[in-house]
């Protein structure tokens, strides 16, 4: 089913398949994956992440810090990863928020590490309830200047702990920051879970860190600073030229497309619920297929724009008011209607509800055929 | 002996440390900074230990600092330096690491970062300029300008009913259990430079020892922003700054 197979690099261990919460599922794998340092903060629904490498990093030589804020952490993250070390932070949405400053400047400093977003429901300080209200910030930059993330939007619990591995090789590739964009259902469930081998991910050569300057090299600066606008200029065109080349790196999943003449569209846990409304809709005679992206950025807009020559319409499902449907709607073109429904503010939608909304639509759609 | 070097017939008795680049200090005349910079970078010299030293340069006037001293440097974002030195020392802890901020830096937007490093008695030098202004954005308040002193931002004087009092955050730091050595120092004067220097080297010393935050508070003059030419900056910095930024050691290591 998944399109880029080749893409998934994680060796699975020879262990039995282990039943652990998203966060820790997640947690562990970055042990696994040779995390030199994790600074992070306490906040609903990601503190297990916190928790669990204050218990496991002093037993197994890795450096794990409670930081005094978010924005702390961000800038303890860029400090590490500037200076060579392989390094993770995580939090939920508002201190996600706060720690957007930093990002900005991980960005444009080209520090690879790696950035969980536990998603929680907003705006403010909102609820603690599972959301992908942080799609646009995710996806966007979320801080100031022309920058993106190389987002991974995990769907299960076993994928909390593969996409660690995913999104270290590519940002580490690149000399991109990545994102896990996770929520809180995927963080706090528990499910069947085949953790990575540890060590499996090599340690990359980072010519370019803080290390200690040895006579035989210029030195090496970690700047975001390039106060000359055609030096800066030339920095954003590099970004730019990066992230040309991180389209390639692009992964969905698609699910009964063959012969769909509907496609839902839905990453993360909505991918899940849209799973089980495929299923329900098909009983009921409906051809209905899902594509999940699992890259977020970079967005699968050729996949999408190929459906667009296939099905009749596009139903875009999520946990927010409507963010990645504008990227859908993007990459459709306007060859093919593109509708949205969703649930806000820690809100999930159901199988049925979804299922329920495609019928109202073929009803309103061959009405207004027949008129 | 030291070898009698001549450049054009003159002996050459003073010269640029190794590890100062070529590039010439963009500071206003009169300035601290620069002092400050060639203090360091003597020590990292003498010390022989340009291989291990790791700077963090701060948000203000030396937010070029990794232009001049030529060692490894990472950039913070303002206020931060002392959480990116908190990374950098984690990730190595066998190097040397500092920091270099200003006030504004590290005692408004970044005085979270900064307490939390040294009470967490990070192994790492703090070197604070403190010259009661922001200079960098034209002379605004900073925490520590002194009450009565006109800056862009207080036109009619720093007033403790509208805008607080003078910050001392060394003295505030020097309680906190991770100070391990809390000193204050001028460059003002050439005995001043001295002692100044004496301090990094000890600083640096006590790194090796892992037993906490090493900060030094350097009283320094802006000039520019002061509006003074340099010998004014200096006699205004012994009358006024001196009397609340009183020099000489805070807290020294009661351990051998």
């Amino acid at each position: 089913m998944e399109q880029t197979k080749e893409k998934t690099g994680t060796s699975k261990s020879n262990n039995q398949a282990l039943l652990m919460k998203g966060n820790e599922a997640l947690a562990e794998a970055a042990i696994r994956a040779g995390i030199d340092a994790y600074f992070g903060y306490p906040i609903t629904p990601q503190s297990e992440i916190l928790e669990y490498f204050t218990a496991e990093m002093p037993k197994r030589h890795g450096i794990v810090l409670q930081a005094e804020s978010e924005l702390a952490a961000i800038n303890m993250i860029y400090g590490a990863a500037g200076a060579g070390g392989r390094v993770m932070t995580s939090s939920s949405s508002p201190g996600i928020s706060l720690m957007q400053e930093g990002i900005s400047y991980i960005a444009s400093a080209q520090l690879p590490c790696l950035i969980v977003n536990v998603n929680r429901g907003g705006p403010g300080l909102g609820t603690i309830q599972p959301s992908q209200g942080d799609y646009f910030q995710a996806t966007k930059g979320g801080g100031h200047g022309d920058y993106h993330l190389i987002v991974l939007a995990p769907a299960s619990v076993q994928e909390m702990a593969d996409f660690v591995f995913d999104a270290f090789r590519l940002a580490e590739k690149y000399r991109c920051p990545a994102m896990i964009l996770a929520d809180g259902a995927l963080g706090q469930m528990m499910e069947k879970v085949v953790l990575p081998e540890e060590g499996s991910l090599p340690k990359t050569e980072k010519p370019w860190a803080t290390v200690g300057k040895p006579a035989t090299r210029e030195r090496n600066i970690i700047t975001s600073l390039f106060i000359d606008p055609e030096k800066m200029e030339g920095i954003n065109k590099q970004l730019q030229g990066k992230y040309k080349l991180i389209e390639d790196e692009v992964r969905f999943e698609e699910i009964a497309l063959d012969d769909a003449e509907i496609a839902l569209v839905a990453f993360g846990l909505s991918a899940r619920v849209c799973q089980k409304a495929v299923d329900i809709s098909r009983e009921k005679g409906f051809r209905v297929g899902l594509l999940r992206p699992i890259t977020l950025y970079p967005f699968p807009k050729q996949a999408i724009s190929n459906l667009a020559d296939k099905v009749n319409f596009f139903l875009v499902v999520e946990m927010n008011a409507g963010q990645m449907v504008e990227d859908v709607e993007l990459a459709v073109k306007g060859k093919r209607p593109v509708y949205f429904t969703g649930r806000m503010g820690g809100m999930i939608p159901t199988p049925e509800d979804v299922a329920a909304e495609i019928e109202k639509l073929v009803h309103s759609l061959s009405l207004s055929e027949v008129k | 002996m030291q070898e009698e070097v001549l450049t054009n017939g003159y002996e050459l008795v003073y010269k640029k440390p190794s590890t100062l680049t070529s590039k010439p200090f963009h500071y206003c005349p009169g300035c601290g900074h620069s002092v400050v910079h060639r203090l360091l970078m003597e020590v990292v010299e003498e010390k022989g230990i340009q291989e291990s030293t790791i700077g963090v340069a701060p948000v203000g006037c030396s937010v070029f600092a990794y232009d001049y001293m030529d060692i490894d440097m990472q950039e913070a974002a303002h206020g931060r330096a002392s959480a990116v030195a908190t990374g950098v020392k984690r990730i190595h802890p066998d190097k040397y690491v500092f920091s270099y901020q200003g006030d504004g830096d590290l005692a408004a937007i970044g005085t979270a970062e900064t307490i939390h490093t040294v009470n967490r008695g990070e192994n790492i030098l703090v070197v604070f300029i403190n010259n009661a202004i922001y200079g960098m954005t034209g002379g605004q308040m900073a925490p520590t300008t002194l009450l009565k002193q006109v800056t862009s931002t207080t036109p009619y004087g720093r007033t403790h009913e509208q805008m607080g009092y003078p910050l001392r955050i060394t003295e505030l730091l020097a309680q906190l259990p991770g100070a391990y050595y809390v000193s204050r120092h001028a460059v003002h004067t050439v005995n001043a430079v001295r002692k100044l220097k004496k301090a990094i080297e000890k600083s640096f010393d006590y790194q090796k020892l892992n037993r906490g935050t090493c900060f030094i508070e350097v009283v320094s003059n802006c000039p520019s922003g002061w509006k003074m030419t340099p010998l004014e900056s200096n006699k205004w910095l012994e009358e006024n700054m001196f009397p609340s930024y009183p020099l000489g050691d805070i807290k020294v290591p009661k351990d051998k």
